[in-house]
């Protein structure tokens, strides 16, 4: 199996200049590798750093010390010390982020925010919103509502216009972070199960799972993010 | 990689640019580059030295140091400040545009609408009466003014149409690189979501590279690709803007973003 994601020695800190220059120290030395077809869950407790990881792999948050490794075909990029040009190709090319919360746009239909990605990607604007209509009919969003901007939805409502929009592209490395939070059963059957269609066309996955439950039944392991945050080895 | 190579290659180069008002610094050893179809967001508050830098970028202000390069349409770099006047007019007229906080400031305001969009195309050789008409007429359409407006006058528009008019009217040409000094700055916040979305449209569509100065860090984080956060002069912060947004690292990123109010 082909690692597609590798994570060795990577450290963060916040420093808060705020506060005196206070240093929260987040995560020294984590590893990690992820294979292609394979969904590695993040674990531990409520402020372990388990985001914070996810938004480090996607550049988002930066690492102070580390590499992360992304395969795009037949090269590793450490995106730590990628340029912000290199990130942004990487992002639209290989590694999808699906976000607790939807960054609304004003006045793009649901419609139009899920099919983006795909489109960037170079589908036709045409079979992408299509695909997104299915998408969005398979997650049981109303009708009604796809062609409004999300500004207004529910949480739930909210949270499958993301992973509506995160499952459509085609990408090698998923990025999810509670995908299931807010959804009631019958939706959160169906995203396990667009999650195991993505296992099983390859596709690596880190996520968080709310739910242990949902985690045994995905993830092929987890991984305790404590490991790389606990006390001593970050003081 | 070959400098003539235009995919590839910054569209903008500037160096260390440095504008003093006597003893005063307006900025100091600024340098970025800017690729095609990039858009980065100046952020700061007043007096951080984001709108000098931009009146040095425009030609507007003479740098005390520093160079600005332009890839010019047959692919060299070219030092902007040494180029002719006729030269540099040209640029200004066809394949660099200004977006102005004030429209009043960027627009002929007693002109017609529709001679506002013609004046840049003519500007660049056209002369056809008929198609400068049906060009102006198009680009009224796609900045979402009615096409029945073409004739009048700008200061019967509202203000948020008066700004998408100014667009219009820069972007007429196809131009490579706009600069854009607080474009939502005046209006309402309906009519600011309006015009950013269309904003976002037109540049992401037309793959045009933008340097836009804000204070409002909202309006970056939905244009821009990469951020400067600038104070008393200088960049204190840059990278990528949800990095920057979501991890800042300087005290004063730390900041601005702190004082955001939530709605």
């Amino acid at each position: 199996m082909q690692e597609r994601l590798r994570i060795s020695g990577l450290d963060k800190t916040f420093t808060l200049h705020l506060q005196g220059g206070t240093v929260i120290p987040v995560m020294k030395d984590a590893n990690l590798s992820v294979s292609e077809g394979e969904c590695v869950a993040l674990a531990g407790p409520s402020g372990a750093g388990k985001s914070s990881l996810l938004r480090m792999i996607y550049a988002n948050y930066r690492a102070n010390a580390g590499e992360i490794l992304i395969r795009e075909q037949d090269t590793m990029t450490n995106i730590v010390t990628a340029d912000p040009r290199k990130i942004i190709e990487l992002r639209r090319s290989t590694i999808g982020y699906v976000s607790q919360f939807l960054r609304v746009i004003p006045r793009v239909s649901a419609i139009d925010i899920v099919a983006e990605p795909a489109v960037v990607q170079g589908r036709a604007g045409d079979d992408a919103r299509d695909a997104a209509r299915a998408l969005l009919a398979r997650l049981n969003l109303p009708e009604r509502l796809w062609a409004l901007p999300p500004a207004t939805f529910s949480g739930g409502e909210q949270q499958r216009v993301n992973i509506a929009r995160g499952f459509l592209s085609s990408y090698d490395l998923l990025l999810l972070d509670e995908p299931t939070a807010s959804l009631d059963a019958a939706n959160r059957r169906v995203v396990m199960d667009m999650i195991g269609e993505k296992k099983a066309a390859g596709v690596a996955i880190v996520a968080i799972f709310h739910d242990e439950e949902v985690r045994d039944a995905i993830a092929d392991r987890v991984v305790d993010v404590t490991d790389f945050t606990d006390a001593e080895r970050v003081a | 990689m070959v400098e003539g190579d235009m995919k590839h290659g910054p569209l903008l180069r500037v160096n260390r640019l440095t504008k003093f008002y006597g003893a005063r610094t307006g900025c100091r050893d600024v340098s970025f580059e800017l690729w095609p179809g990039e858009v980065l967001a100046i952020v700061g508050e007043s007096g951080s030295g984001k709108t000098t830098l931009l009146s040095c970028l425009w030609g507007d202000l003479m740098p005390t140091a520093g160079s600005i390069e332009y890839r010019m349409r047959d692919g060299r770099m070219r030092d902007v400040m040494r180029l002719s006047e006729a030269e540099r007019r040209l640029l200004m007229r066809t394949d660099w545009g200004f977006v102005r906080q004030n429209p009043a400031d960027g627009l002929r305001m007693n002109v017609s609408a529709g001679a506002n969009v013609g004046e840049r195309l003519m500007a660049v050789g056209a002369r056809h009466y008929g198609n400068i008409r049906s060009e102006a007429s198009d680009w009224l359409g796609r900045v979402e003014i009615a096409t029945d407006r073409i004739d009048d006058m700008p200061r019967q528009f509202s203000g948020g149409m008066r700004q998408r008019l100014q667009i219009a009217r820069n972007l007429v040409t196809g131009p490579r690189l706009v600069f854009m000094d607080e474009p939502t700055g005046g209006l309402d916040v309906s009519v600011q979501a309006r015009l950013l979305d269309l904003l976002r449209g037109l540049v992401a569509d037309l793959s045009i590279a933008v340097v836009i100065v804000t204070h409002d860090l909202a309006v970056a984080r939905l244009l821009s690709h990469r951020m400067l956060v600038m104070r008393g002069g200088v960049v204190v912060e840059e990278g990528l803007t949800d990095q920057v947004l979501d991890d800042p690292q300087a005290e004063y990123s730390q900041l601005l973003v702190s004082s955001i109010l939530q709605a």
